[in-house]
Formats: structure tokens, sequence, C-alpha cells
């Protein structure tokens, strides 16, 4: 198992070096002058060439290249200019923030798409397979900032059971201790209840607004996999041979057809991780995903290098995780 | 915590979200005497005089520190709050001044005063403060020289509490800039004991606030809150609130939904629509104030392409849809700059002589272009909630004159780099001065010296002359004709259109009162009441 790890991150480092050099020319290739964007209103030319010169800007690519290879040797990521701060302090403090909201989202839709697909597939063209299908038609088409924003009007704004979407926590609750940066589990460990029902009402809608959107792929592909797990041969022989319909279904057809369910969850978490920009713009979550982007907008490379590392490493880890499930689920995915 | 008593914890919590929130009364206590304030993005440091603040870093330095002057209040109007005169000062840090009968300097006497920091404030420290802010380059050494301090030789300390600044020439502006948030007062001693051996402390006064103002920074999380609290011992009479708290809230739709719900007591920056509805439904006050010295406006560019020919840009201003902007761009909020009658005045903005006359342009376009163009138009992709309706309107007004426009959408980053290339042959922008003189506003837009606020380009000796006399003549007559002269040139040259003012807007409760606006237009945490 070590091993398996050790030579999965060895090969991932030629991957590492290859997002380095790509973000770095990326953000250079970009149009817009962040010299010119931050100088502010009145800037003389002298005063924009000034902040250029600080910015190191006036130096050559590769001198430019070098200096923040250095920075990033010494675990310094720069400085992000829209907040003013050193990238990695604000990067750690948004990721949490992001990966709560998202491992939430994804723990709902996978409660709710898994069972549906399993049952969709087990009574094909009954009405939970129509029930299904709607699910699924509905979360890939609607836009997440049109769930989010239908959820803010509907139970916050008129039904008022929703707290106000007003980031992690209500503006008059303090932080819990930060120990993970996870509000429910940091509120949970200082045995905090008042904040955790607090933060986790703050979380509620969002989570939802995402598990919608996450939830399509995963029950298609539950269905799908599912249904040809169902026709596959060690089916029927374990039908033949009189095994109960529990057993047959539970230990046989869904374990091997939670592969593929895996592989998409993965996928789904990354791809929500950095792209949930939307819901956190409506809900004012002070996640990873509107950070990168404003700073995008605003010219601002060092957070928006700072966010693709990140989220390459991340990525690895994330692959390298699923991988190590496949052999649990799956014994014979050892082996490769 | 073991399990069982963590699942039954959790199980609780699952439905906690639907039911009465708790504590509901310890709450309103501390609620009655905190501010939550809803707004776009909030300040990325804590230093305005430092390179690369952001607007809303003005609120920090406006409530946090003090000033040697500040403006008269004026009310608004309608009784929504209060606006500001420039041309009378009120006394700040400053007890008193005395200008010398030369009128070659201005002596200022400072107040009993302390520091967060317990410090006094002394005459050294407005003297580092003024030296820093004409020293550190940026924004905010172009602001001091707009009121002609250029150098820190001019600021002295003549002893503990008497200060001193020498004119390199006679400036109306001096003055008046002093009460700007650029040349507010720092705690120098702490500054500098914990600034790592920079003069001026940049790294850390932008992390930190030295200052005596009303207010002290309880904590900052960019990107996301502020929150600032009261200091008990500001030398003023207390403001009213506690704790202010102000959040950064991206989505307008979320912004407004938290004020109509009640959950915020004010809400900066909404589109024009948003505002136009919230007070016309009447279950919150908007406050708007016409922004002074700003207009929204159509710059032509008269150095280069189609509009060098004067008729082009007449037709243009004749072709405007004035009324539809005002009503589909603005939502009504604003003051509209058409149609003006009986020659100009010394106000600025003021209304040009123009209005939508289509007869009159297509006349003019077939004088000068009778085979029609093609242009374009470049608008801020930041600012597009406006804008872009106005270049759409803009666009279908001029395409049945044979003028056929593109529209070019920049992003933020860009539309400043595009400015400056000064290739661009329409621009639709807005553009607001602090200090509120029509002098200051021409000289920015029109003079020769060709600012980036040139956004026409425009070049004539002419009006350079007579914007210098309004700039530093003591003369009221000689100013006004100047003033009068300026603004009847750019409305027979048109190089500009100017299509309405703006109003700033702000919503909030009916029960929050005090509102104050000032230059820098973010709002005076020390005027704000609530009950």
């Amino acid at each position: 198992m070590l091993r398996t790890i050790a030579s999965r991150l060895g090969t991932a480092l030629p991957s590492l070096a290859g997002v380095v050099v790509v973000t770095f020319l990326l953000t250079r290739v970009l149009p817009g002058d962040p010299a010119a964007y931050f100088a502010g209103p009145v800037a003389s030319p002298e005063a924009i060439a000034q902040i250029r010169a600080e910015l190191g800007l006036d130096q050559p690519l590769l001198a430019q290249f070098a200096r923040y290879l250095g920075d990033l040797a010494r675990g310094d990521l720069g400085v992000s200019l829209t907040t003013g701060q050193p990238v990695l302090a604000d990067i750690a403090a948004r990721l949490p923030a992001s990966i709560e909201l998202t491992l939430l989202g994804l723990l709902l839709a996978v409660c709710t798409a898994v069972p549906l697909g399993v049952l969709a597939a087990l009574r094909q063209g009954s009405w939970i397979d129509h029930l299904c299908r709607l699910v699924t038609t509905a979360g890939v088409s609607l836009p997440v900032f049109f769930t989010g924003l239908l959820a803010v009007y509907v139970f916050y704004f008129l039904l008022g059971w929703s707290p106000a979407p007003l980031g992690r926590l209500d503006s008059f609750m303090s932080e819990p201790a930060r120990v993970t940066g996870f509000f429910l589990v940091d509120s949970a460990l200082a045995g905090d209840g008042e904040t955790f029902r607090a933060a986790l009402a703050q979380l509620l809608l969002p989570a939802i607004t995402l598990a919608v959107f996450a939830l399509a792929p995963l029950a298609r592909i539950t269905r799908a996999s599912m249904l040809a797990a169902l026709s596959a041969d060690f089916v029927r022989t374990a039908r033949a041979s009189g095994l109960n319909g529990r057993t047959v279904v539970l230990r046989y057809a869904f374990r091997n057809a939670m592969l593929p369910v895996l592989t998409t969850l993965g996928m789904v978490f990354s791809f929500l991780l950095g792209a949930n920009v939307l819901v956190e713009k409506v809900f004012a979550w002070p996640g990873i995903g509107s950070y990168a982007v404003e700073a995008l907008i605003a010219s601002d490379f060092a957070p928006v290098q700072g966010f693709v590392l990140i989220m390459a490493i991340l990525y690895i880890l994330l692959n390298l995780f699923i991988d190590l499930l496949y052999g649990l689920v799956d014994p014979r995915m050892k082996e490769g | 915590m073991d399990r069982r008593a963590f699942l039954a914890a959790s199980a609780g919590t699952l439905a906690a979200p639907f039911l009465a929130p708790g504590k509901a009364e310890a709450q309103s206590a501390a609620r009655a005497e905190t501010l939550l304030l809803v707004q776009e993005y909030g300040p990325n440091s804590m230093d305005m005089q430092g390179i690369g603040a952001s607007q809303p870093v003005n609120g920090v330095a406006l409530n946090c520190y003090d000033r040697l002057v500040s403006y008269k209040k004026v009310p608004l109007p309608d009784g929504g709050g209060n606006t500001f005169t420039l041309h009378e000062l009120e006394p700040e840090l400053a007890e008193g001044w005395q200008e010398a009968s030369d009128g070659m300097s201005v002596t200022f006497k400072l107040r009993e005063a302390k520091f967060h920091s317990g410090r006094p404030v002394t005459a050294k420290d407005v003297k580092w403060s003024l030296d820093r802010a004409v020293s550190i380059g940026g924004f905010a050494t172009t602001q001091m020289n707009a009121g002609s301090m250029e150098k820190p030789e001019q600021f002295v300390a003549l002893d503990d509490k008497t200060f001193r600044i020498d004119f390199i020439r006679r400036d109306k502006l001096l003055m008046p800039n002093l009460g700007v948030t650029i040349p507010y007062v720092i705690d120098s001693t702490t500054a500098i004991a914990n600034s790592g051996g920079d003069p001026w402390a940049k790294e850390w006064l932008k992390n930190n606030v030295a200052g005596s103002g009303a207010f002290k920074v309880e904590s900052w999380k960019p990107g996301n809150e502020t929150i600032y609290v009261r200091n008990e011992e500001w030398w003023n009479s207390r403001p009213k609130l506690r704790r202010i708290i102000t959040r950064d809230i991206a989505s307008p739709s979320t912004r407004r939904a938290l004020l109509e719900r009640g959950d915020a007591d004010v809400s900066a920056l909404l589109p024009p629509k948003d505002f136009a509805d919230l007070a016309a439904a009447g279950k919150v006050k908007v406050v708007g104030v016409p922004v002074p010295n700003g207009i929204w406006y159509c710059a032509m560019n008269s150095a280069t392409g189609p509009f060098t020919d004067v008729r082009l840009r007449q037709a243009v201003a004749w072709a405007m849809p004035y009324d539809k902007i005002m009503q589909v761009a603005l939502f009504g909020r604003g003051v509209t700059m058409a149609g003006a009658q009986g020659g100009p005045t010394t106000a600025w903005p003021q209304p040009f002589p123009y209005n939508t006359n289509l007869e009159k342009a297509k006349e003019l376009v077939q004088q000068a272009a009778p085979g029609g163009i093609t242009t374009s138009v470049l608008f801020d992709a930041g600012q597009a909630t406006v804008a872009e309706p106005i270049a759409v309107l803009v666009k279908e007004a001029l395409a049945p004159l044979g003028i056929n426009v593109e529209l070019n959408k920049v992003p933020g980053a860009n539309f400043r780099g595009e400015l400056a290339k000064k290739n661009s042959p329409m621009v639709i922008n807005r553009f607001a001065g602090w200090l509120d003189w029509p002098d200051y506003y021409f000289f920015w837009n029109f003079h020769g010296s060709n600012s980036i606020f040139n956004v026409a380009s425009y070049q004539n000796q002419e009006m350079d002359k007579l914007i210098d006399g309004a700039r530093f003549t003591g003369d009221k007559a000689a100013y006004d004709a100047a003033v009068k002269g300026f603004v009847a040139m750019a409305q027979d040259q048109v190089p500009v259109v100017p299509l309405a003012q703006p109003l700033h807007d702000m919503a909030m409760q009916k029960s929050i009162g005090g509102y104050q606006f000032w230059p820098c237009r973010e709002p005076d945490f020390r005027a704000f009441t609530k009950g």
C-alpha cells in the first residue's frame, strides 16, 4: 500500500511541474495590466511605472519565473493585491469553507442519488425510474445560481425558515476555536451546540443547492452501472443458485456497480470544489472559488497561480484516495 | 462528547434551522447598538495612503482616523440625512487655524486628543502623516498635489500643539484638500516602532490602524467581514453605535433580500433598478445624493478617428436619447443633463443645451459624413449594469443616422489600459472629482495636459488658459467669467456629452438615521443612529 502511494506521488511530480509552468505563463499572457488597475483612479504614468516595478512586472519573463520558483520553494505563494494578504493565508482561511460546503453537498447528493439510482435500476419503467429521470434532468439543466437564488427567495425571503445568507455564521455569533477550520467539526469539538446549530443552518441551503447539481451525474451513473451489473452473468448465476434478492442486489450487483460511481464521485468533488463560485456568490460564502474568480477579474496573478497549484495538488491527492478506495471496494483492483 | 451524545446532538440540530432561533433576547440588546452593513466588497488594506488601496479603504480612513479639518454638513432636502459643502471647513483635530498676513502659510492649533494607543496627538504626528502622503507615491501623492502640497518641507511642526503648512503657491484647493481621506493623522511613534525599518511603515499600517478616530478595527477578514468598535476615548462626543459589522456580499440580489427581510441595516451599491424598486415599495428608506462633480458621459475622441469633426460630435449630442437613458439605464436615479436654456452658469455639473432632436442630428451627419461611418464604443464591464444599457441605447439611436456603433465591453483590469491608449473613438464612463469645483473637473477631463481622464483627448489652448486662470485666480468675477467661458466651449465643442448626474444611493431600514455623505462616498459610522 505504502509503495503504491509513494510511486503514485512520484508520477504526479511531472504534472505538478507542468501546472506551475502553465499557470505562470497563462497569467502573463492574459490581457490586462495589474499595475494600471491597482494604481487607482488618478494615477499618473509615473505612479503606474512605480507599481509595476514594485510588483516586479518590469523584469524579463524568465527573471520573473525564476523569482516565482524561488518563492515557491520557500512556500511563499505571493501576496494578493485584492485582499492585501499572503495568498497562502488567504487560501488556508478559505479552503476549509469550500471543502466543508462541498463535502456536505456531496454527502447529501450521494445519500439521495445512490438509493435513487439503485431503485430506478431495480424497478425500470416504474414511477421511481421516472422520478430519477426527472430529478437528474432538472439537476443538470437548472443553473446553480438559479437554484441558489430560488432557494434563497423561497426558504429565506418568503418562508423565513432559513437564516440570512450571510456566509458561514450569523454576524452576531463568534467563530468556534479553530482546529480543523470546519465550523461543524470545530464547534462539535468545543461542545458548543449553539454555534454548531447556527453553522449547520447557514450551511444547509447552499449545500442543498450544490447537492441538486451534483446529484444528476451520480444518479445517472448509479442507475446505468446497476443495470449493467444486474444483467451480468454472475447475477443470473446468483439468482439461479437461489440466493435471496437482498443478497444478490447488495452484495453482488451493488458492490460491482460501485466502481464507476466512485470515479464519478471523485470527479464531481474536485469539480465542485472550484466550480461552486456561483453558490459562493449567492450565499456570500467565503470560499476559494469566488476568491480565484475575483483575482482573475482584477488580473491579480498570485492568487490565481496559488489557486491552480493548490487545486492541482488536491486533485492528485483525491485521485490517489479514490484509487486506494477501489482496492477496498474491489480487491481485484489492488494489483493494477 | 461520546458517540451517543454526539448523535443525539446531531439529530436535534438537523431540525434546528426550522425551529425558532434561541437566545434571541440576549442578542437583541447587542443588536440595538450594532449596525450591520452589507456591501459588494470590503477594504483590501487599512491604509488609504498605501498603493493599490481599494474604494472601501476610504471608510477605514474616515472612521478610524481624524484629519485636521472636516466639512460643514448640509441637510439633504428630503430629510434623509446630510451631505456637505467644501466651501466651509469645520475643525477636527485642529481646534482653529490662522492664515498668515502674506497669504503664503497657515498655522493650526491642535486640540487635546489621544491616539488609540493612548499617546497624545502632536504636531510631530501630523507632520509625519502629511510627509508620508506626499512621499509615498501613487494615488495619495497625486491627491495631495491636487491641493499644491508637494514637498515635506512645506509641513512644519512648531511645537507639540502648533503646526504650519507653507504654500508653494496660493491654491484654493489646499485647505479643502486637508479634509479628504488622504491627509489623515497617524500615530507616528507607534507606526515607526512596528515598521521593521521601513520609514513609512507601509506593511504594518496596511494591516493595522494607528489613528485617533472614533472607531477601532476589531477584526478584519479581507474579502469577508470587517468589524469596527467604538473608541470610548474619542475626543468628540461618542458615536451612538457601539459596533459596526460590514459584510462583503457579492450578489446584489442577496444584499437586497437581506435588507428587505430586515436582517441587514444598511446596503450600499445596488443596481439603480433595485434602488428604484426599494424606493417605490417604501419598506426601507433610500437616500440618494447627486454625486458632486460627477457625471455619466459619452466621450468622443477629438484627436483621432471620425469624431475629430466637431459636427459629428454635435450630431451625437443631438441624437442622444436622454430620457430613455434616464429611464432604462438609470431607472430615474439621476439628474438629467439635457435641454439647458439661457447659457452657461458657474455650476458643475450642469445640463448642456442639447436635447433629442433627430432632424438636427441628421443634418449635421449629412454635412460631415454623408456616407455614414462605422465606429465602436468602449465601456467597463465592471460598470456594465448601467453602462451596457446606455451603450445599447446609443447604438440604437445612432443607427438611423448612418453611424454604426459596435459595443466594446472590457473587464476592469483592461479598461484602464484601453483608456491609457487614448485611441477609442467613443467611451461611456463616469467621473467624479472629490474636490467639487468646475475648474478641478475640467483640469482632469479637458485640459491639454491630457490626463488619463481626458478620455476625449481634447486639446484646446484657449480652454487651457481659462481653466488655469480659474484655478489660481483670487478674484470672484474673473473666476466666474473663466468658468462660464470654458463651460460654453465644452457645450459648443462637445468632447463629451454629459448624460446624467448619478445619484449615490444608500438603502437602509427606516429605524436608521443620521446618514452622512462625504466626498469619498463611504458611509460615516460616527453619525449613524438606530431606533
